[in-house]
């Protein structure tokens, strides 16, 4: 008898499961609280919508990305959702889940090759754009700037950094002084800005292009003395960052929204599988208090 | 000494030429170098650095190495934070201490009894207390300790940083082991000669153990630290500071086939490592260039090296 209901309930189990869909979700990293946040906001919205979902993390390497995808093709998910390590080195997997007949959906970074039926991000440029905006209203358009940059190469140092850039000139009062990387990484932002400040005893204004940085930045900044005379903008809106802007230590962080993002990306394939398409930029906020 | 005396003895010690030289390249390239509150902040930089390189010393002289340096450090990071949350300073930071000992001593024992080759071991230890520490946070930071933690990393006693305070403390207390303690010379036996020694009656398991013991526990200490400078213990804390330290140290003279090398040797390489980080961003070059540049002075170093 135990064995018969053992039985029915495994068979019930999967007939349940041949209802729903089941979605993969390639992650580039989970060493990273924006990604861990983005896979909150996608379990989330799969639980509310019955999807089971499969979470790779490809721990920012390429080449585990691919086998993570392949894996989820062997499986023969009905979707696939790709945060890509890498725009470029993602195409191979992309094209591969193409010829298999499954459905891509890109979060965060785009695929430069293949078929992908929706992209979900938030437009980096912009935001780069928006930080500079705010530090040539917050200094009047006159001062000395530093940038901290992210890794060399990565698509979202690229865009913030070209955002921020662009708009900056705009204002010829604004002098961009030093521009130096600190790998997207907090104890780095620390030591480069230390370094940064002996280089530079006058900076106005720094802007992260991650929030890890702009707190690394603002422990130098603490340590010389100078927390409230020099404008921090950071990027992303961490929960550290949003706590450093009540404070009061960090001046504005650019707000990605990494919970809706991966929420959107499960509903965006769920109609997908249902119907069918379209591109879908999540707005940026720049918060302030 | 006479003039040729002090020449000979510095051709034993090239990191510290290479020093001179790095520090009077910067000098003459930018006029915010030479202070004394930059060069307060390059030793407050290396000072994390260095202690790694200090206990990556003994494990690559005793014919070792050890990769797992950075991820001991972050999972002693990660867990004292969580005790710190609580509320105990002095509890936070002997469980640092503990937890990089203890990944330490198991190294050596891998190494030690298992007979396997530590760079095998040390790789796969990396991989397991990365994932252990990414576990533990949820890859989420652990941010905000109490004010007397943060002295650890902040404070300064007669403008000296604690942190440089106790990298000197830590490279006096390495330096001695290094040249008159038993466990000392047995390390450079063992790695001049694992056989011989044993054969000469050196428990060298036993002194494998403590040697990679202690360089977990360099590693937590440098760990406490960085927290402490930082107000917050990061799941990526650490990554590639095994390259790190193992550049200082064979830039400063060690061989990684074992039974050479020296403490002081080390300092000076991490502080190469150091001062080239903070020239390269004094000057404002271009990050796509800095790597490189760092590459070719280890390869220029151990060139000359070779010389001697």
């Amino acid at each position: 008898m135990k064995r018969f209901i053992f039985v029915m309930l495994v068979l019930l189990g999967f007939a349940f499961t041949a209802f729903s869909y089941t979605i993969g979700l390639s992650l580039s990293t989970l060493n990273n609280p924006f990604f861990v946040t983005l896979r909150d906001g996608a379990i989330d919205k799969a639980k509310e919508l019955g999807i089971d979902l499969i979470v790779v993390d490809a721990q920012d390497k390429p080449s585990k990305q691919l086998n993570d995808i392949e894996d989820l093709i062997q499986q023969k998910v009905d979707l696939i959702i790709v945060n890509p390590t890498d725009s470029d080195a993602i195409v191979a997997a992309v094209e591969e889940a193409n010829k298999a007949g499954i459905p891509v959906i890109t979060v965060d970074r785009g695929s430069n090759g293949g078929k992908v039926v929706a992209h979900i991000a938030s437009d980096n440029v912009l935001g780069g754009a928006m930080a500079a905006k705010f530090i040539a209203e917050k200094l009047n358009g006159k001062g000395k700037v530093v940038e901290l940059v992210g890794i060399p190469g990565t698509s979202a140092a690229r865009d913030r950094g070209k955002g921020f850039e662009t708009e900056l000139q705009k204002y010829p009062g604004l002098e961009l002084v030093a521009k130096q990387t600190a790998n997207f990484n907090r104890a780095e932002g620390l030591t480069v800005m230390e370094n940064l400040l002996e280089a530079y005893p006058d900076i106005d204004a720094v802007f992260a292009q991650n929030d890890e940085m702009a707190l690394g930045a603002i422990e130098a900044i603490k340590a010389a003395g100078k927390l409230g005379k020099i404008i921090v903008v950071g990027f992303d809106a961490i929960p550290d960052a949003i706590e450093a802007v009540k404070k009061g230590e960090m001046a504005a962080t650019i707000a990605q929204q990494p919970f809706l993002m991966g929420q959107l990306a499960v509903q965006k394939a769920y109609e997908y599988l249902e119907t069918h398409t379209i591109y879908i930029p999540v707005e940026l906020q720049l918060v302030t208090q | 000494m006479n003039w040729k005396g002090i020449l000979k003895k510095l051709k034993e010690y090239p990191a510290i030429v290479g020093f001179v030289g790095i520090v009077i390249f910067f000098a003459f390239l930018s006029d915010r170098f030479l202070t004394l509150s930059n060069f307060i902040n390059v030793f407050r930089q290396v000072s994390i650095q260095a202690i790694i390189a200090f206990g990556m010393t003994l494990v690559i002289i005793s014919g070792g190495i050890d990769l797992s340096v950075g991820s001991v450090f972050a999972l002693s990071a990660v867990v004292m934070a969580s005790v710190l949350k609580g509320g105990s300073v002095l509890l936070g930071v002997l469980v640092a201490l503990l937890v990089g000992a203890l990944l330490g001593s198991i190294n050596g024992v891998i190494v030690a009894k298992g007979k396997i080759q530590p760079f095998i071991v040390t790789l796969a230890t990396m991989a397991i207390a990365r994932s252990l520490t990414l576990v533990f946070t949820q890859g989420m930071p652990i941010t905000g300790f109490p004010s007397s933690f943060r002295y650890i990393g902040r404070g300064d006693i007669l403008g000296i940083p604690v942190p440089v305070i106790i990298m000197f403390g830590i490279f006096a207390i390495i330096f001695y082991i290094s040249m008159f303690t038993k466990l000392g010379l047995y390390t450079y036996a063992i790695g001049g000669n694992e056989t011989a020694a044993k054969l000469s009656g050196v428990k060298v398991d036993k002194y494998k153990i403590i040697i990679y013991m202690l360089s977990g526990l360099l590693s937590a200490i440098a760990a406490i630290i960085l927290t402490a400078r930082l107000n917050s213990a990061q799941p990526t804390f650490g990554t590639g500071y095994e390259l790190d330290a193992i550049a200082a140290v064979v830039l400063g003279g060690a061989s990684l086939a074992g039974g050479k090398g020296t403490v002081i040797g080390t300092l000076f390489g991490a502080l190469i490592m150091g001062i080239l980080n903070n020239g390269l961003n004094l000057l404002n070059v271009s990050p796509f260039y800095q790597q490189a540049v760092k590459g070719i002075v280890i390869l220029i170093a151990v060139l000359i090296e070779r010389e001697n």
